[in-house]
């Protein structure tokens, strides 16, 4: 495939690094110079001098006949435009952007780019996985159907504990695939699972009814 | 009307300034206070310190009832993000963007923003005064 990485910093260069191993065509796109420089003496000559977001750029570096385009740099209005004129002037078929607001990615998608990576967010939710009260982990986004999987701890106390499942009511579209329980360890549950204390719980959801079902396990009695 | 300016530049505060002096509310909103020093004592809007791409940013500053919208700052990109957030998501009735690249502009005029470019604008004045006889 020919891929266009645009922004030649620690992502942009790790993530070519990594591309060109699997075999890739890849073009990176940098403003900075001394980025340029360094890129093309560590990886060769993949780099172009120039701002990604110019469309004139873009034509010189072929990107009408680019399979994919990664938007990577630290500002989310450049790679928003990357993205947005890739899609309309050059017809890319997958162009996907870095995020570093996290509040941005409803915006994207709003705006049609359906393809995000929110690096802030994903670092926050490798630090919280570690943290012991964290009310829910996004594990999951199954995007082309508006779900996704997330994973919450039954606090001791919630009104849930003690509860089967079959007598709790989940919101439409949302399954429990697995429960760990702290005596048996992972179960696939069925109606008659009882639900215990301590329990990470495993569920696909629809993202609006994320905040109800964490709720409907975690309230306190 | 309601208007909301983003940047408080040399262009943002002078229409800043002509739309208060013609009776309408405005808010100017900019990344750097001292920017708001170019506002004149008399000025009778609002200026607020911000990012123009953060939608809380946006809200605090009224763009939920504004009428209209300007994004004027340096950065195209910062002025077609803005301008896309003002449009789609908070509805506003006017929006209108400046960029600086003439590509660019042609392909988000295209794609239904109402842009000016002043690139174009500029070449196209002094064009037309050095071929004036």
């Amino acid at each position: 495939m020919y891929i266009i990485v645009v922004g030649g910093g620690k992502v942009g260069y790790h993530l070519t690094k990594a591309l060109l191993a699997d075999g890739h065509e890849i073009l990176v796109i940098e403003r900075d110079r001394r980025k340029c420089d360094l890129i093309s003496d560590e990886l060769g000559g993949v780099v172009m001098h120039g701002d990604g977001c110019e469309a004139s750029n873009l034509a010189d570096a072929g990107t009408a006949r680019a399979d994919m385009i990664i938007a990577v740099t630290g500002d989310d209005e450049d790679n928003m435009v990357v993205c947005q004129v890739a899609k309309a002037k050059f017809q890319v078929p997958r162009a996907i952007a870095r995020i570093n607001n996290p509040k941005n990615e409803a915006i994207f998608k709003r705006l049609g780019i359906d393809e995000t990576v929110s690096s802030t967010q994903v670092i926050m939710e490798r630090i919280q996985m570690g943290m012991p009260t964290h009310p829910l982990l996004h594990l999951l986004d199954v995007r082309a159907h508006g779900l996704e999987v997330v994973e919450f701890r039954v606090p001791a106390g919630a009104r849930s504990v003690g509860r089967r499942l079959r007598d709790i009511i989940l919101p439409l579209h949302s399954v429990i695939p697995l429960i760990i329980s702290p005596s048996k360890g992972p179960v696939v549950p069925t109606g008659e699972t009882i639900i215990e204390a301590d329990s990470e719980v495993m569920a696909v959801t629809r993202t609006e009814s994320e905040d109800q079902l964490r709720l409907l396990f975690t309230e306190a009695r | 009307m309601r208007v909301l300016i983003m940047g408080c530049g040399r262009v943002g505060s002078t229409l800043a300034v002509d739309l208060d002096r013609d009776g309408h509310e405005v808010t100017v909103l900019d990344l750097n206070a001292a920017q708001f020093k170019r506002l004149p004592a008399g000025f009778r809007g609002v200026s607020v310190v911000g990012n123009g791409i953060d939608q809380d940013t946006l809200r605090r500053a009224g763009i939920e009832s504004a009428d209209a919208f300007a994004a004027v700052t340096q950065g195209d990109n910062r002025n077609l993000m803005a301008s896309q957030i003002a449009k789609h998501i908070f509805r506003v009735p006017r929006v209108v963007c400046r960029i600086y690249d003439p590509i660019r502009e042609e392909l988000y005029r295209g794609m239904g923003l109402e842009t000016v470019s002043p690139t174009l604008v500029i070449s196209g004045l002094l064009k037309a005064s050095i071929e004036r006889e």
